[in-house]
């Protein structure tokens, strides 16, 4: 019989592996496990941080002590142990200040086989790149090309040394290190992340893009971003995130700030791929992520994301419009197959007058996965002629899944008008049949589908990573339906 | 070229289809009618390889190719075309898109590499003039708030643009005005050839007017009660099925 059924569909994807699930076998430097005053400290230290640096660390932890974990989010899973994970891993050859030819060979093979090719982005694409691999930053393409321009793009740990007025002036402002539980332990702990400064009235000529690696087990990341775009700049960012696979849970609790003065535009990307777990639900990274956005008079922020991976995902990207006549926009696709959770959705804070935000988010549920949008459209009482559109669209394979809208709508002004559209829908086989008697076998219908399904968001990326996203989303939907 | 035996299919434990038989030979068109209920829509769904009905005996082939083994969209690749009754929608995914994928999926089956996408273009302009659709269209998600009419018309235009050997054309005519109709119907003839086959099931002999079939089968109870030349269409839309019924049932 050639005749080829969905449980044969199915059958052959098991075997199919999360392909950035390899490990690299590099010489790093790990901190033993367990978080307590001196491993701040010595974090700090290993950075040779200023002392305001370290004391804004400390208190932090003082913070995060006292806080609880949040549980309203709707997922399930065993807490972490947070005394079980190591706070820091470099790799030991890493070293920011040598250029890309001194970077050691497993590395670059590493970066090779995650489809990064530093020589070939240096020559071809018009991208400059930030790469985190465990805890530190390891190589940034582009320096030069961006200082001529007065564009500030490092690790962050380099950039406290380098720019520590700037740093200090915004570090914390946006998320506060009180803000929240996982928010307090990153301020404390985070050891790298990017720094990126637009001056007043600069057009940023490239994407620029920081790619994060948890390679080491045992360990957690955590690394902060902060984004300062000075008035009437512009800067399209992009981030994207892998893991090898491994049979525990890795927790990933990241802080991005972003600061768009007046008149600036901030596009923020983002295609989260961290380890999602085996089919089992055995394994996988914990996605515990703060961001947030301040936008200044006539300031625009978009945050668009693809979120494909990660067993546990808890993120809401979100707006403080604060300056009149700002901009928030949130574009979102969330992802979850086999046993992942997602919880992931935004907050719209309008304050100034004549804001305006729109949300639109794809959440696409397979295999036994959970999927929720939670959303807070708040409208201060002075912001006049405030508005929202929200659209929420929930795609649903097989019968074991779950999606859920959690749209939270707070109006304190009456001039604000709010709208807010939902919609529910499953790929029915007649879909399926319908583009196999077309020729399309079942597999490429579903992508063919799915794609349509998020083509708004998909819509919303730069073009070189729009490819990308689109093939993540068919390898994540992969026999999930049956 | 399409040659079905003794076949046998319905959903669980009720039989539909018991017992058809019918030779379509290439450069053929074939018309089958009948009451509601008959199988007709069934019989087309089977030979197109829906999972809903189950075949429980005799044989389809395609050209000596049993057709029965094949998924649907290996019996797609062979040339077997099914203008849906009612065309499903999919959102987000133009018209453009859409057939540039099942053409493209067509010959990857075939080993040969995509179209390229000047051949593409030419191809989708003289086939949309064909049948007088609007540029525009094409840029529509698929049957997403399109009219009855523009369900079928956009049938017909992947049927155009696919070449099949045999499409079957389910019902193509309920949901048209008498312009879309003569429109479908212009398209339809145009691209007949000595190549392939028509197999048209219609309730009406309405579309027989333009489609002029060489032989008209009439589906009753699952099987096929009497066949003949299109005269017999004209003389079952002057008489209705109900003699049909009484000739079957003494």
């Amino acid at each position: 019989m050639s005749k080829y059924t969905e449980d044969d569909l199915e059958k052959e994807l098991q075997t199919k592996e999360y392909e950035y699930g390899f490990y690299t076998e590099l010489d790093s430097e790990t901190f033993p496990v367990g978080l307590n005053e001196d491993v701040v400290r010595a974090i700090s230290k290993k950075k040779n941080e200023p002392q305001w640096m370290t004391d804004w660390r400390l208190e932090a932890f003082k913070v995060w002590k006292t806080m609880n974990e949040p549980d309203w989010a709707n997922v399930n899973y065993e807490k972490p142990d947070f005394q079980a994970i190591a706070y820091y891993s470099a790799p030991k050859k890493a070293d920011p200040n040598k250029t890309l030819d001194d970077v050691d060979q497993d590395m670059l093979d590493m970066y090779k086989k995650l489809g990064i090719s530093l020589d070939e982005q240096k020559r071809m694409n018009n991208i400059a790149m930030d790469i985190v691999v465990d805890s530190v930053s390891v190589a940034t393409t582009f320096k030069d090309t961006l200082a001529k321009k007065g564009i500030i793009f490092m690790p962050i740990s380099e950039a406290i040394q380098e720019h520590p007025e700037l740093v200090r002036k915004y570090l914390g402002t946006i998320v506060p290190t009180t803000d929240n539980f996982y928010a307090a332990l990153n301020s404390a702990v985070f050891s790298d992340g990017s720094f990126c400064y637009i001056p007043k009235g600069v057009r940023c000529p490239m994407e620029l893009s920081t790619y994060f690696r948890i390679n080491e087990g045992g360990t957690g990341q955590f690394e902060r971003t902060l984004l300062v775009a000075d008035k009437g700049s512009y800067v399209s960012y992009l981030e994207g995130c892998t893991a090898p696979s491994r049979d525990e849970n890795q927790l990933h609790a990241a802080v991005v700030e972003l600061i768009a003065l007046d008149d600036a535009e901030i596009k923020y990307s983002t295609v989260q791929n961290w380890y999602p777990g085996d089919d089992k639900g055995i394994g996988g990274v914990y996605n515990f992520v703060t961001k947030r956005a301040l936008c200044e008079k006539n300031a625009k922020v978009s945050w668009t994301q693809v979120e494909t991976g990660s067993a546990v995902t808890w993120k809401y990207p979100s707006c403080i419009l604060k300056g009149d006549n700002s901009v928030g926009e949130f574009y979102s696709i969330a992802v979850t197959n086999n046993y992942q959770q997602a919880d992931t959705g935004t907050k719209m804070i309008h304050i100034g007058k004549n804001t305006k935000s729109t949300i639109i988010s794809k959440g696409i549920s397979a295999g036994k996965s959970q999927n929720s949008y939670r959303g807070l459209v708040q409208i201060n009482a002075r912001a006049e002629n405030a508005r929202n559109f929200s659209q929420c669209d929930s795609l649903l394979m097989g019968n074991a899944c779950g999606a859920h809208t959690f749209p939270y709508i707070e109006v304190k002004n009456k001039s604000a008008q709010i709208e807010h559209e939902a919609t529910t829908s499953k790929i029915g086989e007649d879909q399926i049949f319908y583009c196999n008697q077309r020729g399309i076998d079942t597999e490429k219908a579903i992508a063919l589908i799915v794609n349509g399904f998020s083509k708004e968001v998909l819509n919303k990326l730069p073009m070189e990573f729009a490819v990308e996203a689109q093939k993540l989303l068919e390898i994540s939907l992969e026999g999930s339906v049956g | 070229m399409l040659k079905i035996e003794n076949l046998h299919a319905g959903i669980e434990d009720r039989e539909i289809l018991k017992g058809i038989n019918l030779q379509i030979n290439a450069g053929e068109v074939h018309a089958i009618m009948g009451p509601n209920g008959a199988g007709k829509s069934t019989l087309a769904s089977v030979v197109a390889g829906s999972e809903v009905y189950e075949v429980s005996k005799g044989t389809v082939e395609l050209d000596g190719e049993d057709l029965l083994d094949l998924a649907p969209e290996e019996r797609a690749h062979k040339g077997v075309f099914l203008s849906f009754q009612y065309p499903v929608e999919i959102p987000g995914v133009s018209v453009t898109n859409f057939i540039k994928t099942a053409i493209n999926e067509n010959r990857k089956a075939q080993g040969l590499e995509d179209m390229p996408a000047k051949e593409m273009l030419k191809k989708i302009r003289a086939m949309s003039e064909l049948l007088e659709i609007d540029r525009k269209f094409l840029s529509r998600s698929l049957n997403e708030g399109f009219s009855g009419g523009e369900k079928k018309r956009n049938e017909i235009f992947q049927m155009a643009m696919l070449e099949p050997k045999i499409a079957i054309l389910d019902e193509t005519d309920s949901g048209l005005d008498i312009d879309a109709l003569r429109i479908v119907a212009n398209g339809v003839n145009k691209l007949k050839s000595e190549n392939n086959a028509v197999l048209v099931i219609t309730h009406y002999q309405r579309l027989l007017d333009y489609i002029k079939p060489d032989f008209v089968h009439v589906l009753y109870n699952g099987k096929i009660v009497k066949s003949g030349d299109a005269s017999l269409a004209l003389e079952l839309e002057e008489k209705g099925y109900d003699w049909i019924k009484e000739e079957v049932s003494s």
